[in-house]
């Protein structure tokens, strides 16, 4: 049964953000749904994709971002309401289009949900989406709370059909990803039939009275934002100081404030239409106090909206103290916290508080200090890429010339550090490897002797890779890409890909190989199962040592994780306690030490190595790895 | 049962792969249905890939509070692997806290390695006893390696939870609940697992 398509009006019931989201467009009469995934931003298409069936929806994991943004235009254009959701990087790859779709405007609601992910605790960048709202003119919501989360996302229809422009719904991971209590409203009637009115083109250009257009669409909605109900002040009517905040900012400001017992010193005003900004909302608050915070994540885009405000009516509403990014008083980068929102205002308005006695956070932080070990990340127990670095780093070891790896995100994106025994060089956006390879394997004749490896995931390959591989064939670069085929999207929760044969509503779907297509595109093809480390390394090898044009190797075996799930252990291993030397091997520990996997660990008692029954997902590589063949692997 | 505070902060503390979310979202499912406002911050990034993680679970009969817990303020630590137990307790424990532990370690990547040592259990528990007002450890993986797979933890650590007295959940509610989220065949592995560890709460 889906959660969220439960047809149960007045029930609250729990509801992660996203899911949340995803039931607003229910609510909504949301038709077509499309996403490529990205953390925080996957539950979103996750859930609704669950409810596909029930609620008669087209939902789709499209091959990317601007790909996805136009399968749903096209939906707004044919009448039916449709979504698309992606995480801050996504949009970036969808930008281009969105920046013609404001121009030729939109039919049925449109509506773009951006998950930003403050602090990049699952991204390799820190970025504020919200900047392309202003250069694209558009209309932007920041739900505070989960509730909102589902009735701004419902409202966002109405109002991109209002204004004839997709709107943009932003998020942040502590709102797409946590969970609280949903109120759920009613499920709606039947969607019209789909038609494209032809007598109606749909045309970014021409673009200057497309703009000149847009800008009238824009400011009709900065009159219908100054009356929306999910922009609120709580406070006296004169603060001390105006804390004005958006999205997660919100509960962290809540609560510091009740914390600090400054009720009646501070305004709070929570503003969930941030493009265009309130205007008359925002200059009425701004009167009534000198001194101003901002309290929002990664860039201060509502502080310099708001200063920009400031600066056109300063002589009707006064001189102000401005805090937040630009002051310092709030940090430039990284997530916020409801300390860090205490603490400036400890500092703003002089008070103190202390949350427990100084004599137990000594204690408390003595007895981790001393007891509690690091947590690095790494692969998980039984994952194929660590036995693909194992084998990229014995094969540019044996080749002998400097060779390094380019990479990108992924889990493989691990590759950088312990797990990955440091071997991967680069890491930047989706597919971005394979484009540095082709220009790395382009510069023999200006002296590079270095062989080139490029790493990629399958779902990434088909994503952002595919135009690199074609640009390298085309141009005549030299490298080895390696293709980690896990027949997953693992790292944002396994969602299928166009190489799984199944669709995101679990549907069968034409498998699009990618031997076939690497073949297609003039590269020279090797598949091979990275638990075969001699054979994998040896193929790696041949293709280091082959110096012309572009070689891909396949290095194809199911994530641990997904395999997991479906079938118990490939084999039983042991430590034959006979066999191991432990410390008198020559190894130096070479199990633990260097190939370092979950499921090994070191008795310090007996000296030797042995296998954590509870982690070890029985893949069998350790036992290749290990010099004195003490680890044993059993079909199991 | 009323709240012995409101908000209620409570941390389900672990490593990642031991299924830390699923034991959040079950436990918040139970307690929206016994009509408490409920929010979840969780820790995401290295959900599956053996970094440290933690869920905060607010729990009030009235409003709903920020994801996060503010440092020094959870009242109630249940944590799936025991050294994850002080990792939480140095920046959001407090003299009143309460914690649940479970005492099955998982060794870090470095401890593996040999960069690191893993302190004797009983060393952790004792500290975890002085940073707490009430402790309780039990054996969780234990009991879930006895079923067969060590993936039952969780569903025991919550009914150890459970048989703590603590918050006001009961063995009918997770019932409900597991049959809510979760495919029918797991049902009847889930409540073992959530027994057996009430079982083990109650013999200590």
């Amino acid at each position: 049964m889906s959660l969220i398509a439960q047809d149960a009006p007045g029930k609250t019931i729990l509801l992660m953000g996203n899911e949340a989201i995803a039931r607003g467009a229910l609510e909504a009469g949301v038709k077509v749904c499309a996403a490529y995934p990205g953390n925080p931003s996957s539950e979103i298409i996750g859930s609704l994709s669950s409810a596909a069936e029930t609620m008669d929806l087209h939902v789709e994991w499209s091959v990317n971002e601007k790909v996805a943004m136009e399968v749903v235009a096209a939906a707004s254009f044919a009448g039916l309401r449709g979504l698309c959701s992606m995480k801050q990087n996504g949009l970036n790859v969808a930008s281009d289009f969105l920046l013609n779709l404001n121009l030729s405007g939109t039919q049925a609601g449109l509506v773009i949900v951006v998950a930003d992910d403050p602090g990049g605790i699952s991204s390799t960048n820190e970025e504020d989406s919200r900047i392309f709202a202003k250069i694209g003119d558009l209309p932007l919501l920041e739900p505070a709370t989960f509730q909102e989360a589902k009735d701004m996302t419902r409202w966002a229809f109405s109002l991109s059909e209002d204004l004839g422009l997709p709107v943009m719904v932003r998020s942040v991971t502590r709102v797409s990803h946590a969970r609280g209590n949903v109120r759920l409203d009613a499920l709606p009637r039947p969607a019209p039939k789909a038609r494209f009115d032809v007598s109606r083109p749909r045309l970014a250009f021409p673009p200057f009275p497309n703009h000149k257009a847009l800008h009238q669409k824009l400011d009709r909605a900065r009159t219908l934002v100054e009356s929306s109900p999910y922009n609120i002040y709580r406070g006296p009517d004169k603060p001390e100081l105006l804390l004005i905040t958006s999205g997660s900012g919100w509960m962290y400001s809540l609560e510091a404030v009740m914390n600090l017992g400054v009720q009646d010193r501070v305004g709070l005003l929570k503003l969930s239409t941030t493009w265009p900004l309130p205007a008359n909302l925002v200059l009425n608050h701004l009167k009534q106090a000198e001194t101003i915070l901002f309290v929002e994540e990664v860039d201060p885009f509502i502080e310099n909206n708001v200063k920009e405000l400031f600066a056109q009516h300063c002589m009707e509403i006064g001189l102000k103290r401005f805090y937040g990014k630009a002051a310092g008083t709030m940090p430039s980068a990284g997530e916020i916290s409801p300390e860090i929102v205490s603490v400036a205002l400890q500092g703003l308005l002089k008070v103190s508080y202390k949350p427990r006695p100084e004599e137990y956070t000594k204690k408390a932080h003595e007895a981790a200090a001393e007891l509690v070990p690091a947590r690095a990340l790494g692969f998980c127990a039984g994952c194929p890429h660590r036995a693909t670095y194992w084998a990229i780093k014995r094969a540019l070891t044996l080749d002998g010339r400097e060779g390094f790896v380019l990479g990108d995100i992924g889990c493989y994106g691990l590759g950088w550090g312990p797990s990955g025994f440091f071997q991967m060089k680069t890491i930047h956006a989706m597919g971005s490897g394979a484009g540095l390879a082709a220009g790395f394997g382009q510069f023999e004749r200006f002296g590079l002797s270095q062989p080139v490896l490029a790493v990629c995931g399958d779902s990434t390959f088909y994503h952002a890779a595919m135009p690199a591989l074609v640009n390298a064939r085309y141009n005549g670069s030299n490298f080895v890409l390696l293709l980690l085929d896990n027949s997953a999207t693992a790292m944002t929760g396994f969602q299928p890909h166009p190489g799984t044969g199944r669709t995101a509503t679990g549907k069968e779907a034409p498998v699009l190989d990618l031997k076939v297509i690497c073949e297609a595109l003039g590269a020279k093809v090797h598949v091979t199962d990275p638990f075969d480390l001699a054979a994998t390394t040896d193929a790696m090898l041949k293709f280091l040592q082959d110096r012309e044009g572009v070689k891909v190797l396949i290095l194809k075996r199911e994530c641990a994780l997904v395999r997991s799930k479906k079938q118990k252990k490939l084999y039983q291993v042991e430590v034959n306690h006979e066999r191991c030397l432990g410390e008198t091997c020559g190894c130096n520990r070479l199990c633990t030490r260097v190939f370092k996997c979950p499921g090994l660990y070191w008795d310090r008692v007996t000296g030797k190595a042995g296998i954590d029954e509870a982690i070890c997902t029985g893949c069998g590589v350790c036992a290749e790895i290990c010099p004195a063949s003490a680890i044993r692997k059993e079909v199991a | 049962m009323s709240l012995a505070k409101d908000p209620f902060n409570i941390i389900i503390g672990g490593v990642g792969g031991q299924g830390n979310v699923l034991a959040s979202q079950i436990l918040g499912q139970m307690l929206v249905t016994r009509g408490y406002v409920i929010t979840i911050g969780e820790t995401y990034g290295a959900s599956q890939r053996g970094g440290a993680v933690m869920s905060h679970l607010r729990l009030s009969e009235t409003d709903q509070f920020s994801p996060l817990i503010p440092e020094g303020r959870c009242d109630l630590l249940v944590s799936l692997e025991p050294v994850e137990a002080l990792r939480i307790l140095d920046p959001y424990g407090h003299p009143g806290v309460m914690s649940l532990i479970n005492t099955r370690p998982i060794f870090p990547m470095d401890v593996i390695s040999g960069n690191a040592t893993y302190p004797e259990i009983s060393k952790v528990i004792t500290k975890i006893q002085a940073l707490s007002k009430k402790t309780w450890s039990i054996n969780a993986t234990e009991i879930a390696l006895d079923m067969g797979d060590p993936i039952f933890s969780n569903m025991a650590m919550l009914g150890a939870l459970c048989a703590t007295n603590t918050l006001p959940i009961d063995r009918q509610g997770f019932e409900e609940t597991i049959k809510e989220l979760l495919p029918s065949h797991k049902l009847s592995d889930n409540l073992k697992a959530f027994d057996e560890g009430s079982k083990a709460v109650q013999e200590l």
